[in-house]
């Protein structure tokens, strides 16, 4: 396992796309403190933010320190293994096709944008832009898995094609705008404006009832079978979800009826406690 | 001679072949539904000499051995083709199961691509365009809209080469006698995992030879082993026998076969039975050959 302890003290970000298990596998620990990094508008090298110590050849990273001023980290990796002891910056898991990135704190912004495939959890709060779309872009997140324990901002999974984004706390404006496909699970309080504009794909609500758009239209009450699978998995990575929120029953409303109205809007009927079990 | 609870076990072998395999988990909100389900889909599937495949219920599942969580049954499914399971899997779930109040269906076996069936990625035309997939740790369910809410069902089935046509013969003195153990043959094998026994009961009472004095018949009674005609057709049957069963055994591979075989003839051996045998066709028609006093001894 390689070992990188942030020693930064910049309040400059650093853009350290070079973190991911794929580019480090095989490198010693003088190449990979000299790989270069981005520091505001100068190019330094790694050395300079990370003490190295240990060996990336099992495409294993531990990173230690605050490192919520590094940006970039595990962007675009295919394999592997992160875990980050301490909040992490932006971008974090960006584009990512596979692996695994664990984060024992807080992350920033467009945790896992467009990611294709692998898996991120977060154990802390993330910012905006869960799993979504760069700005210009036709879809978000496209495959994968983007688990958030704590809260998130807004536009979470904005635009996003295929894969499962779920928060266990509340969530800022917008959740699920624009989906084209996926799956949003949200544990706390969504912020207004739920699943504007979604087209297909399913937004479930554990543990609060929304205010929806005028644009979803109530269709059933009822018990998903695939939600079954979806809480079945989740529980089995250590995501924290409220008791018996597999057998209760789950309000489902299609929209949004001012795109193609194929997507789904559920929420579970009875209010169970605030409580959350993990 | 060897025997085993004073009866005697023929030094003869059964040979089976090899047919294509799949496994189906069936789920429902209550373990009688997930059963009703099973057995339908897995009706008229005795024999691949009158249907379009063998089946039978391999065993139930708990709640916790299912993947989302309710009760269930697990399905075996023998074809000689991949093509031929395919049809017959897409008809008997699209007939038997998705009609089935508060089910869902999933693969049991392992997918190798090349070797899948595509079973909810053909029903899910039936949603009219209202299907919905969703894919979870590489796997993809479809949603399809139903009148209690959504059957969902796994996109693709994988298949494996199974071992089909396993069996043995109870010689017994009586029917009663003769039923008696074949029923406790049954139910020692339905604990061995990844066998069904696809006739009724798991019991076969019309044995059959290949061929028939009419021609358009490719199987016809087994008269050596009829009791009624031992005395005008060159009988198998031993003095003092009086019925015969037969249990054929169907499995995913050739050791759960033989096990099922090895724990069935045990069973079986009990008073009033006079001998166990086994049914082949010289070795011609299947490269299995379970002799049964290499299983036994």
């Amino acid at each position: 396992m390689l070992v990188l302890r942030y020693q930064g003290t910049t309040t400059i970000p650093v853009e350290a796309e070079c973190i991911t298990p794929d580019n480090l596998a095989g490198k010693s620990v003088t190449e990979i403190a000299t790989l270069p990094a981005q520091h505001g508008n100068a190019q330094a090298p790694l050395g300079e933010f990370f003490h190295v110590e240990g060996d990336a050849s099992d495409c294993e990273i531990a990173i230690e320190g605050d490192c919520s001023r590094v940006k970039w980290i595990g962007a675009s990796m295919t394999t592997g293994r992160i875990t980050i002891h301490g909040n992490v910056g932006m971008h974090l898991g960006s584009e990512m096709k596979g692996g695994e990135i664990h984060v024992h704190g807080a992350a920033g912004d467009w945790v896992g944008g467009e990611m294709r495939g692998g898996r991120i959890h977060v154990r802390g709060n993330a910012g905006h832009l869960v799993g979504a779309a760069y700005r210009g872009s036709a879809a978000g997140m496209r495959g994968g898995v983007i688990l958030v324990d704590g809260q998130a901002g807004n536009e979470i999974g904005n635009g996003m094609r295929r894969g499962l984004i779920a928060i266990g706390g509340d969530t800022g404006d917008y959740p699920g705008v624009s989906m084209i496909a996926g799956s949003l699970f949200i544990g706390g309080q969504p912020g207004i404006r739920l699943g504007a504009g979604m087209k297909r794909g399913s937004i479930v609500l554990l543990n609060s009832k929304a205010e929806l758009l005028p644009t979803f239209r109530f269709d059933c009450v009822c018990a998903p079978v695939f939600l079954r699978l979806y809480l079945r998995q989740l529980r089995s990575w250590g995501f924290p979800l409220p008791p018996n929120c597999n057998r209760d029953l789950y309000r489902r409303y299609s929209g949004d009826l001012v795109a193609l109205g194929k997507g789904e809007v559920l929420y579970r009927q009875t209010q169970p406690p605030a409580e959350l079990a993990s | 001679m060897l025997a085993i609870n004073d009866v005697s076990i023929e030094d003869t072998f059964a040979e089976a072949f090899p047919m294509t395999a799949a496994r189906l988990v069936v789920t429902a909100e209550t373990a009688g539904w997930a059963y009703t389900a099973g057995q339908t889909a897995t009706g008229y599937a005795a024999s691949v000499i009158g249907c379009d495949a063998e089946a039978g219920i391999e065993r139930p599942l708990s709640a916790d051995e299912t993947p989302d969580g309710r009760p269930g049954v697990s399905l075996l499914f023998f074809a000689f083709s991949r093509d031929a399971l395919q049809k017959a899997l897409i008809n008997r779930v699209g007939q038997c199961i998705l009609t089935c109040p508060t089910t869902a269906c999933y693969n049991g076996l392992p997918v190798v691509k090349e070797k899948s069936i595509k079973l909810g990625g053909n029903l899910r035309f039936f949603g009219d365009g209202w299907q919905f997939s969703k894919k979870l740790e590489g796997r993809r369910y479809w949603r399809l809209p139903v009148m209690d809410g959504e059957f969902t069902c796994e996109d693709v089935i994988g298949t494996v080469k199974g071992v089909a046509g396993g069996n043995f013969l109870i010689l017994g003195a009586s029917q009663a006698e003769a039923l008696a153990a074949a029923e406790g043959a049954t139910a020692a094998i339905r604990n061995v995992p990844g066998v069904i026994m696809p006739f009724p009961g798991g019991i076969v009472r019309s044995g059959s030879k290949v061929g028939s004095k009419y021609k358009k018949l490719r199987a016809s009674t087994n008269d050596a082993y009829c009791p009624t005609l031992r005395g005008v057709v060159q009988s198998a049957l031993p003095e003092g026998a009086n019925a015969v069963y037969e249990i054929v055994i169907d499995g995913l591979d050739l050791p759960a076969v033989e096990e099922a075989t090895r724990v069935g003839v045990r069973a079986a051996c009990r008073p009033g039975i006079l001998r166990v045998t086994a049914g082949n066709y010289g070795g011609k028609l299947g490269p299995f050959h379970l002799h049964l006093h290499k299983l036994l001894g």
